[in-house]
Parts: C-alpha cells; sequence; structure tokens
C-alpha cells in the first residue's frame, strides 16, 4: 500500500513538474503575471510530493518490504539500520529519486527564497527547472520504477553490495548529487537568461551563491568517494582515473571554472556568453556524470546497471536536454553584449586563463574517459585508458595555472600591472626555492615530480598567504590594524584565499603520496617482522570472528618505529553473509607525516601464515585535510553578505568604484 | 571567423559526440573481443595433475574432433556454479570437454575437486604458471573455448557455463562446425 502511494505520488509529481515547466514560461512570454506565479505552488507541492515518494521508498527499505523488487535486489533483514537506509540510494532506481528530490528541493528554495528575483526571471527559472525534472520522472516512471512488486515476495533480500556497506559511501552519493543537481540552478539560470536576452550583475550575483554551494558539495562528495577507495578498496590508491570518478571530476573542473568565470560577469560585465555557455557545460558533464557510466555505453568496476533501454532513453534525454540547450546557446547567446573592456593582464585575465585551463582539463579527461567508447564505435576494437595517460596530460595541464594562481589575485581588476605584482611575491618565492631544495636533498632519489608538486604547493600556499598579509597590512600597519583588517575582512576574500591555501595543502598530499608511497606484498608467520618506510611491523597472527551480518579475519601487527611503539593495526578481510563476497578492511594509522596501511589477504599454507600488504602512504592526510579546508572557504564566502543582499543593490565604498561598473 | 560560427561550434561538437554514444549504446560493453578466433590453438603441453596417469594434455591432441577447452581451478567459485553443468554436458556426450587446471597453489588442490564432484574432462593439463592461460589469453576462470576440426579456435565464453548458453549459442555454433566439416 504504502509502494504503491510512492509511485502515485510519483506520477502526481510529474503532472505538477508539467504544468510548472509550461504555464510559468508562457506566462512570462506574454508577461502574464497570474501565469507567472503559478511557478511557485507548484514547486512546492512538486517537492512535497516527491519527498511524499522518497520517505514511502525508506519505509519500504527499513521494514523490509520484500514485496518491493527494489529492496529485494538490494536489502537484507539483517544489516545495520543505517545500511538500510542508505541501501535506499545504494541502487540505480532509488538513486534516481534522490537525485529529484535533491532538484525539487533546489527548486522550492528558489520559489520560497527567491523573492527578491525579477517575476520572469524566477518564472523561467523555475519552469527550466521542471522540464529537467520532467525528464526524470519520464525516465523513473517508465523504464526504472523504483516502488515495483514482485509476486511472491521472497523470504529475504539479497543484500546491498558489501562494499556499498561503509559509512564512507553511505553518504558519498548524497553529496555528489547535491553538487551535480545543484550545477542545474546554475544551468536553468543560463537557460532562462538566453531566453530573456539578458545577462547582468544582478544575474552573475544569483548565479554564484548556488554555483559555490554545489560546487561545495561535489568538492566534499568526492573527498568521500576517493576516502572510501582508499581505505575500502584496500590497494593503497586513493584516486584510479576510473571513468565514474572522472564522471565526477568533470563536472567539478567546469564547475570551478563557472565560479570564477561568474565573478567575471558580476564585476566587469563580460565574458556574459562564455559564463552561460559554461553553465550549461558543467550542467551537461553532471548529466553525463550522473548517467554515462549507468547506461551501459561506459562499463567501470562500479556501475550499478547496465541495461539497454535505459541506455536508450538516457541518450534522448542527453540530446534533448544538452543539445537543446546548447541550440538554444547558438541561437541567443550572440545576442549577449559585453561592456566590459579586458586586458590580458587583469585580474579577468587571470580568471580567463583559470577557465581556459579548467575547461581544457576537463576536455582532456573527457577524451580519456570517452576515447575506449569512440574507437570501439568506429570499429577500432576495445581499450582502456588508464593512470598513465591522465597523468600525461593532466599534469602538465594544471602547473602553469597553480603557478598563476599565486599571482592572479595581486592584479587588479580593469589593467594589472605584473611586475608589482611579482615584486610582491618575492619571498613567496624564495620560500618555494628553498622547501624546494630541501625536498631535493631529503628526497633527492625520488621522482623529480614528486619535488616539482612539493614546490609547487609550497609556492601556492605562500603566495596565498603573502596575499593575506597585504591585505591586512601586516608588519606594514600596527598589528592593532592588522587584527582589525583580519577580522572585518570580506566573507567571499576568505573563501579565496583558504580555497587557494587548501588546494595548496591538498596538493602536497597528492604530490607526497603520489610519488614516495612504499609498497610491501609478503607472506608473515606470526611472529615475523617487517619493515616498511622505516616503521617495524611485527606480525601478531590472524584471528577469526563474527560481524553482524558477515564474518571476518583479523590481524593484529604492532608497529614500532626505533624500537618505541607507535601502532597497533588491525585489518580485517570480511565475507558478507547474503552474497560471500569478500571485502578488506584496511587499517590505518594517520600522522601528520604520512599513513601507516596495512591489508591482510589470504591464508597461505597451514601455519597460520598470511598474505599481507603494508604501505607507508606519504602525506595522505593533507590531500583531505586540503579538501576540508577548500569546503569550508567554499562554505564561508557563500555567508557573505554579499550573497545574502539583493540582487540590484551595490556594494558601497571604496570597493564599489575599484570594481567599476 | 564568423562570431557566430563560434556559438553553434558546441552545439557541433555535442552532435559529434552523440553519434559515437549511439553508436556505442548498440555494442555489449561486456563482451570482450576474442583475440584468438579464427586462428589455431597456441601450442602448449602441459603435465598430466595428480591422481590422472594419462598423458597430460597438448595442443596437437585437439585437430580431428570438434571440442570444448574449460579453463577451471579449484579455488574459484564461479567454476563451482559451473561444474554440475559441465557433469551433465560429459554426460550427454555432446562434445568432449578438455580440462586446463589453472593456478593451483596446493597440487592435490584441483585433483582433490575433481574427486569429490565428479571429473567431467577427457583430457585435464595442470598450469599452475599460467603457461598455456596466457597463450589463451584468458581473463578470468573459467572461461571456455569452442576448438573446430582443424584445432583453430572459434568462440570463446567467458564466465559459467548454463543450460542456457549451451542451448543457444555454444551448440548452434558446434553443429555449424560439425555440417562444415562433413561436406
Amino acid at each position: 500500500m504504502i509502494a504503491e502511494l510512492g509511485h502515485f505520488t510519483l506520477i502526481l509529481a510529474l503532472f505538477m513538474a508539467v504544468v510548472q515547466s509550461s504555464l510559468p514560461l508562457i506566462g512570462a512570454q506574454r508577461r502574464h503575471a497570474a501565469w507567472m506565479a503559478l511557478a511557485q505552488p507548484t514547486a512546492v507541492l512538486q517537492f512535497l510530493l516527491v519527498a511524499i515518494a522518497f520517505l514511502c521508498l525508506t519505509h519500504a527499505f527499513v521494514t523490509s518490504d520484500f514485496s518491493v523488487v527494489n529492496v529485494v535486489k538490494n536489502s537484507h533483514t539483517a544489516k545495520p539500520l543505517i545500511y538500510k537506509i542508505s541501501g535506499v540510494w545504494g541502487n540505480h532506481e532509488g538513486s534516481l529519486l534522490l537525485w529529484v528530490l535533491i532538484l525539487s528541493i533546489f527548486g522550492a528554495a528558489v520559489a520560497v527564497f527567491g523573492g527578491n528575483l525579477p517575476p520572469s526571471l524566477k518564472a523561467r527559472v523555475l519552469s527550466v527547472q521542471a522540464m529537467i525534472a520532467v525528464g526524470f520522472y519520464l525516465f523513473m516512471l517508465l523504464t526504472s520504477n523504483p516502488f515495483e512488486r514482485i509476486h511472491p515476495p521472497p523470504f529475504n533480500g539479497q543484500g546491498l553490495n558489501p562494499l556499498l556497506q561503509d559509512p564512507g559511501l553511505a553518504f558519498h552519493p548524497p553529496m555528489l548529487y547535491l553538487g551535480y543537481v545543484g550545477f542545474s540552478m546554475a544551468f536553468s539560470f543560463a537557460i532562462a537568461a538566453l531566453i530573456e536576452g539578458r545577462v547582468d550583475a544582478a544575474w552573475a550575483r544569483w548565479v554564484r551563491p548556488w554555483t559555490l554551494a554545489a560546487w561545495c558539495f561535489l568538492t566534499a562528495g568526492i573527498a568521500l568517494g576517493s576516502w572510501w577507495a582508499y581505505y575500502e578498496l584496500g590497494w593503497g590508491g586513493w584516486w584510479f582515473w576510473d571513468p565514474v570518478e572522472n564522471a565526477s571530476f568533470m563536472p567539478w573542473l567546469a564547475g570551478t571554472a563557472l565560479l570564477h568565470s561568474a565573478t567575471v560577469v558580476e564585476k566587469r560585465d563580460t565574458l556574459k556568453g562564455w559564463t552561460v555557455l559554461l553553465a550549461i557545460i558543467t550542467f551537461s558533464l553532471s548529466l553525463l556524470g550522473t548517467f554515462l557510466v549507468r547506461s551501459g555505453v561506459l562499463t567501470s568496476v562500479h556501475a550499478f546497471a547496465t541495461d539497454p533501454a535505459r541506455g536508450v532513453f538516457i541518450l534522448i534525454l542527453l540530446i534533448i536536454v544538452i543539445g537543446g540547450s546548447l541550440a538554444l546557446f547558438a541561437w541567443r547567446g550572440p545576442q549577449l553584449t559585453s561592456t566590459g573592456l579586458f586586458q590580458p593582464i587583469s585580474r579577468e585575465g587571470a580568471l580567463l586563463f583559470n577557465n581556459l585551463v579548467m575547461t581544457t582539463a576537463a576536455a582532456a579527461v573527457l577524451l580519456g574517459t570517452l576515447y575506449p567508447l569512440l574507437l570501439d564505435a568506429v570499429g577500432g576494437g576495445k581499450v582502456s585508458v588508464g593512470p598513465p595517460f591522465f597523468n600525461a596530460v593532466f599534469i602538465p595541464i594544471m602547473v602553469p595555472m597553480i603557478v598563476a594562481m599565486a599571482i592572479g589575485p595581486f592584479l587588479n581588476w580593469k589593467r594589472g600591472d605584473l611586475m608589482p605584482a611579482l615584486s610582491r611575491l618575492r619571498v613567496a618565492f624564495a620560500v618555494t626555492v628553498a622547501a624546494g631544495l630541501a625536498a631535493w636533498s631529503i628526497y633527492g632519489d625520488g621522482p623529480f615530480l614528486g619535488v616539482a608538486a612539493l614546490a609547487l604547493a609550497v609556492w601556492l600556499g605562500t603566495g596565498t598567504l603573502t596575499e593575506l598579509a597585504g591585505r591586512v597590512k601586516l608588519f606594514r600597519a600596527p598589528l592593532d590594524e592588522s587584527l582589525r583588517r583580519f577580522r572585518r575582512m570580506p566573507r567571499s576574500a576568505w573563501g579565496m584565499t583558504l580555497g587557494h591555501l587548501g588546494l595548496a595543502i591538498a596538493i602536497a598530499g597528492m604530490a607526497g603520496a603520489g610519488a614516495w608511497t612504499v609498497e610491501s606484498i609478503q607472506v608473515m608467520k606470526p611472529g615475523d617482522k617487517v619493515t616498511v618506510g622505516g616503521y617495524v611491523y611485527a606480525f601478531e597472527g590472524a584471528k577469526n570472528g563474527k560481524g553482524p551480518n558477515y564474518s571476518l579475519v583479523h590481524g593484529t601487527f604492532q608497529v614500532s618505529r626505533n624500537g618505541e611503539h607507535v601502532a597497533t593495526l588491525r585489518p580485517e578481510k570480511r565475507v558478507y553473509d547474503v552474497s560471500q563476497q569478500p571485502t578488506t578492511e584496511a587499517a590505518i594509522h594517520t600522522t601528520w607525516r604520512g599513513d601507516l596501511y596495512a591489508v591482510i589477504g589470504d591464508p597461505e599454507g597451514t601455519d597460520g601464515a598470511y598474505v599481507t600488504r603494508i604501505y607507508f602512504n606519504p602525506l595522505v592526510v593533507w590531500m583531505w585535510v586540503g579538501t576540508l579546508v577548500m569546503v569550508f572557504g567554499g562554505a564561508l564566502s557563500l555567508t557573505d553578505r554579499r550573497h545574502r543582499v539583493g540582487a540590484p543593490q551595490r556594494r558601497t565604498g571604496a570597493a564599489a568604484v575599484a570594481a567599476g561598473t | 571567423m564568423n562570431k557566430r560560427l563560434l556559438f553553434v561550434l558546441p552545439l557541433a561538437v555535442f552532435l559529434v559526440l552523440a553519434v559515437y554514444f549511439a553508436i556505442g549504446l548498440t555494442k555489449d560493453p561486456r563482451k570482450l573481443p576474442n583475440m584468438l578466433a579464427g586462428k589455431p590453438v597456441p601450442a602448449f603441453a602441459l603435465q598430466p595433475i595428480k591422481g590422472r596417469d594419462d598423458k597430460g594434455f597438448a595442443s596437437t591432441d585437439l585437430p580431428g574432433r570438434v571440442s570444448l577447452v574449460n579453463i577451471f581451478g579449484s579455488w574459484c567459485v564461479a567454476c563451482q556454479i559451473e561444474h554440475p553443468f559441465l557433469m551433465q554436458l560429459a554426460a550427454s556426450g555432446a562434445v568432449p570437454i578438455h580440462g586446463i587446471d589453472w593456478r593451483e597453489v596446493d597440487p592435490d588442490a584441483g585433483p582433490d575437486w575433481l574427486k569429490k564432484k565428479g571429473d567431467p574432462y577427457e583430457l585435464v593439463g595442470d598450469d599452475p604458471r599460467s603457461k598455456a592461460a596466457i597463450a589463451f589469453g584468458v581473463t578470468g576462470a573459467p572461461e571456455t573455448f569452442v576448438v573446430d576440426r582443424q584445432g583453430v579456435v572459434r568462440y570463446k565464453h567467458v564466465g559459467p557455463l548454463n543450460e542456457e548458453i549451451w542451448r543457444d549459442i555454444v551448440k548452434p555454433i558446434i553443429d555449424k562446425l560439425r555440417a562444415e566439416g562433413a561436406s
């Protein structure tokens, strides 16, 4: 009964979305206020209906209603409650329902809080949002109904893929989707602007917070996924350039570009067509990220479902949404006129450089991800594109950008001067050279790339701190004056500083983990010792045990360094009762120097010996800390007054004068 | 360049991609190419497994009859699922099945397994160092190759064989190969 209620509300939500996508749009074209106003109640109602549907599915999972196919396939009574709930979105159908739920939340948020938007823009934005929703509802109802029943119901379910029964992954998809779907707002604003034929500073000020929020969620989502891969897959790696990872990384790159170009539109009234195009591209890549890996066009180790009927539907949907919006862009885009002049050496010039690099990087990742597909389509056979390609292409693209990232914030809007900016970076440059040489002397035998990446991280970090110091007039004004400036710094400025600083920290982590990881695989008997990365691991043997829905073997290592005990590591190997699928639970001891990482494998022989894999992953924790700093910076910037105050108001004071009009 | 063209460019790029997606959808991503199809079986000569004191299994044993070569291992879970069907197939006498016992760490494990569960194979070779498996381009166990009278590999099935796959895919191929040879 409750499943039918969910199914029914989903159908109602579809009708609500159809109304929301048509009448307000027509109303906006004909300047019919009552029709435009329809956008708000329909958006809110649509949200309520999807929310009911989502609750119904959650209810089916929590109560283990095995008359629902989706629950049978993805749940089991012996599963802990949290994974019953995360099972709702741990599958194809349920994840789509989560997707539309988030989409409707964003839509309802615009309807409720968008009071200061011009009515026609608001009506059009909500209509475009609803169009996307219509596509998703149809996809679900026609090909992927989460509420399908089964008769007779089986006694128990097949269980959730054990790899997904993990706290890190329970929250990874919702984060990622908040990011993907958040970019739908930028998309809807872009399409609405194309229909209106107008992009101005007020528009950019509306787009930016949505993009920023989506970017924060996506960054956190990617980091969660990477963290999960790091501790759960037990390979000691954190990024594999897997199609699924790339699918989330491409919108991140494009979204980061959008974040920066929207600032240019806001401050300088230029780059309009480009920003609109970026908004379309970012959301298109998000759609691709949601769909591509599911449709059977691309397969990956952790694709959920491959079904040709769904694939055809997805392709049609992508062609309508992406093709349609790009056609609209081709038609209306040339009418978006810019007033600002453009100097290459200026803040906006630096931001444009960022945009070029980010989109090139996104294009390179797209090419690498799709290349196997393209080659296969022309009969070139099956290939897979692996990390060597991505590392060889991606890293050289990013290097000049990191170099420029430290310089950009020193340039003025309109017309910057390179020499004064560079001279202010003297200290940062000296620190970088010193740090590079120090790294070279310590790790001289390691790969050159690692040393170079560490130096880059130091350059970006010190450059960003120099900019912060200049902003608060550190050492040039009395200390209390600096402190006052420090406290009064706009939160959006903090966002930039923390965002860049976080990236610097993360790059240091990537450099360390990428270049100096030590790996050791061996068979160990109880009592055996092995030294990895300067740490001595003594194996004490392994015991069998039992978890809530799995049986396990856990080994014990006593780790010491220079004779001093450092940590006790207990890696596990689990075999889940229902699927008999084994998973590894790496034991990790984190220090700021690096992670001690141990995995236990299969037994070897009969004398209690096991295959063990032990890694020393230098600086890994810096990656997660850096990402957290970036997300925190984004969130802080989101709370800036500028985003809360109404659209047409201008900032007062010197900043506005400097920004020009 | 005409400025208008610049605005059309993204659409053009996307449409080209969409065509590729459409072609990509028609291909089954799970189907791996069989590099050996139409080529003679690679040369190999494997020792017998323990407990079977026959001559082992070599590529020279294959020509003359249409046969199946099945890659298995006692460690492989999917092989255990496949095994009852192989027993049934061998009992029906539809086609001779040869086995390659792949990557056994313990030389007794394979023979023990066959002793316990039954032995569907006419010839079995022991391949602990993956010599034959690599030559065959095996990506995982179980895999089954259809070899024709000339000792040429004609088809490869990845994953466990079952009634359905046998009836719909493998048997028709074997029937065709036998008809070819007869004419």
